[in-house]
Parts: C-alpha cells; sequence; structure tokens
C-alpha cells in the first residue's frame, strides 16, 4: 500500500500515461510544464510586437482590408519623427509626467510618514487617504469634470475662497494654460495614495534598533531622517516612481474622461493621439510605428531604472 | 577615469552599461524637449541605438 503523498501521486496516475512519461528526462518533463506558458507568452506578447514592427514598415489600413499592403521602409517613421504635433503631444506627456510623478512622490512621502508615526485613528485615515484609488479612472473623471466647473464646481470656489479670485472666471478645463494643471491635479489627487502606500512598506521595514542606535549616538532628527530613512526607503520610491512613470507614459482613460484631449491638443498626450492615428484615422501603418517608438522609450526608459533600482538595493 | 575607460576597452559590462544608459537619457531628453525639432527627429535613433546597446552589453562579463 501507498504510504507517502509522493506514492500516492505515482498510484493515482493512469497506467498509459505513466507509461508514456517514463521514458522522459527530467529536463523533457520540465519543458512540458513550461511549454503552454512559453507558448502563451509568444501568442500574447511577442507576436503581435513583432507584427506591430512589421507594420510599421507598411501603408496598411485597417478599414481598407482589401487594398494592397506596400512597403514604404522608413516613411511612417520619418513622418512622425519630424510633425510638429506629434512633438508637441510628447511635450504635453513629458509635462503630465514631470509633474505628476514629482508632485506624488513628495506628498507621497510626507502621507506615508505622518501616517507612520503612531496615533489615534491611524487605520482610519489610512482607509480614507487610500480611498481615491479605488475608484474607476471614469469615475475620477467625472467627478473631477463637475469640481472644475467654473459656475459649480467646488474647486473653483476654494480656489477663490484662498485667492480671492472670482470662481467663474476662470475654467480648470477649458483653458490652454490651466488643462495642462487640471489633468496633473487629478491625477495626483487619485495616485498619490498609491505612492503613500510604497513608501509606508518601506517605513515599517526600517527596525527600530537602527533609530535607537542613532539616538545612542545623539544623531538628531533631521539627521536620521536623511541618513536613516530616506537611504532605506529610496528602493521603494525608486520603484513606486518606476510604476507611476510606465503607467502615466500610456495614460488614457483619465485623461480622455477629463479634457478630451482639449482645449485644442493641450492635454493630448501621446496614447491619446495614439489611438485617434490607429482608430479615428484609420493609419494602422503610421500608428504602428509611433508605437513602437513609445515601447523603445518605454523599454530603455525601464531599463536604466531597474539597474539603478539593483545599484541602490546592494547598497 | 582611467578605469571606466579601461572597463571600455576590455567589454566589462559597468562602463557599457552607463554608455548605453547615457544614450537613452540623451533619448528621451531629445524626444520631449521644446527647443528643437531636429533634436525630436534624431531622437528616435538615438533611443534605439541606447536601448539595442544596453540588451548587448547586459551580457558582458562583470
Amino acid at each position: 500500500m501507498p504510504t507517502s503523498p509522493l506514492d500516492k501521486v505515482a498510484h493515482a496516475t493512469p497506467r498509459p500515461v505513466a507509461r508514456r512519461i517514463r521514458g522522459l528526462t527530467d529536463r523533457a518533463i520540465a519543458w512540458i510544464f513550461v511549454a503552454p506558458t512559453i507558448f502563451l507568452l509568444l501568442a500574447v506578447n511577442i507576436f503581435p510586437l513583432i507584427w506591430t514592427i512589421r507594420l510599421s514598415f507598411t501603408n496598411y489600413r485597417v478599414n481598407r482590408p482589401n487594398r494592397d499592403v506596400e512597403w514604404i521602409g522608413l516613411r511612417n517613421y520619418e513622418r512622425i519623427l519630424t510633425d510638429p504635433d506629434i512633438w508637441a503631444t510628447m511635450q504635453a506627456t513629458a509635462h503630465f509626467l514631470i509633474w505628476t510623478i514629482v508632485l506624488q512622490v513628495l506628498i507621497g512621502f510626507a502621507l506615508a510618514y505622518l501616517i507612520n508615526k503612531k496615533f489615534k485613528g491611524n487605520d482610519l485615515w489610512t482607509t480614507i487617504i487610500v480611498f481615491p484609488m479605488m475608484l474607476s479612472p471614469a469615475v475620477v473623471g467625472n467627478f473631477w469634470t463637475f469640481l472644475y466647473q467654473p459656475q459649480i464646481g467646488l474647486f473653483n470656489y476654494a480656489v477663490a475662497f484662498f485667492t480671492g479670485v472670482e470662481p467663474a472666471s476662470f475654467s480648470m478645463i477649458g483653458d490652454v494654460h490651466l488643462a495642462p494643471w487640471a489633468i496633473v491635479i487629478a491625477d495626483t489627487w487619485m495616485w498619490t495614495p498609491f505612492v503613500m502606500l510604497i513608501c509606508l512598506a518601506g517605513l515599517r521595514s526600517i527596525p527600530d534598533t537602527i533609530y535607537e542606535a542613532a539616538e545612542c549616538d545623539r544623531a538628531s532628527k533631521w539627521r536620521q531622517f536623511w541618513t536613516i530613512t530616506v537611504p532605506m526607503v529610496l528602493p521603494f520610491l525608486m520603484l513606486a516612481v518606476l510604476f507611476r512613470g510606465i503607467e502615466n507614459f500610456k495614460m488614457f482613460d483619465l485623461v480622455v474622461q477629463l479634457t478630451g484631449g482639449g482645449p485644442g491638443n493641450t492635454t493630448t498626450l501621446t496614447s491619446i493621439d495614439l489611438k485617434r492615428e490607429a482608430f479615428e484615422k484609420w493609419r494602422t501603418g503610421l500608428s504602428s510605428a509611433y508605437a513602437v517608438i513609445l515601447f523603445v522609450t518605454v523599454f530603455g526608459l525601464a531599463s536604466i531604472y531597474v539597474k539603478a533600482l539593483n545599484k541602490v538595493k546592494e547598497r | 577615469m582611467k578605469a571606466f575607460i579601461n572597463g571600455l576597452l576590455r567589454l566589462r559590462r559597468g562602463p557599457w552599461e552607463m554608455v548605453a544608459s547615457l544614450f537613452i537619457a540623451v533619448g528621451v531628453v531629445m524626444l520631449m524637449q521644446p527647443f528643437m525639432l531636429v533634436a525630436y527627429s534624431y531622437s528616435f535613433i538615438v533611443t534605439l541605438v541606447g536601448t539595442v546597446m544596453f540588451i548587448i552589453v547586459s551580457h558582458f562579463p562583470e
């Protein structure tokens, strides 16, 4: 009678299967287990990428499937990289990316630092702060549209309260200078809690003994902050920047719901422009080249970032 | 500086990754800067060279 779990499994295996597997090496069995995952990865990730690269060298339009597809070389890339409108969308994305990351890291870290102190109602405050992150971007975009309304929007009234400016005298999503900031504020409101949670994990991983040793050496709170807290939270912060950076580079839903890319093209980020090229103008070849450019940029940035992260972790 | 150049000549991973990272960073800045359209036009090739170089040199010995 089988006694160990291994024996039980061996006895439970049907004879024909057991006969087939008996002759295989460990390496072959490992390949059998890994093969479905590799196949799925190739089908879902690698094949579409290669197909997109191939399409980027053609004039293919998905709304005219019967038209002959011409190989046009680097013309799509040339067109994208000399187009001032696409250049403007890159700048809009850079503005959005830089400011959201700066604000989210600063506010997120400050909130985590405060929440990490032991006080009454700590858990309740954590739940309240994390709440925006749980909402759908479409919902957030919709209600920030109401908050930004010049006549009835609470945001305008709050600004009016602090500055004395007439609430109806400015429109956050209708003004070309304010709209880029409107999307930065909404995204910061939504995703700062995410950065806060990551920083909080970092702060809670620092053992108290290090602070106690620093106290014994009479290190000031300021010095403890810069020589213990910041270096030990840095890998977590960098991870948060990596996640938010990649995520905001592809930002689409929140901005579409909030401004639709307007007024004019001031909040048209690259992902919105890419979607217009692909599914409104139906320039599939051109939009594939656009996607390849964005992919290489994000991939390159992520590579150097992961390298920096590993260096910080080694310290 | 001498160690860096020696590392480059001996095909070591560290210095070559540094060069590749520099290419990528310069390429991204060129892509998103608002001053020169010419720099924007050449940004992709610079980023691509950096990224491909990064993939290759990350297999060099330490």
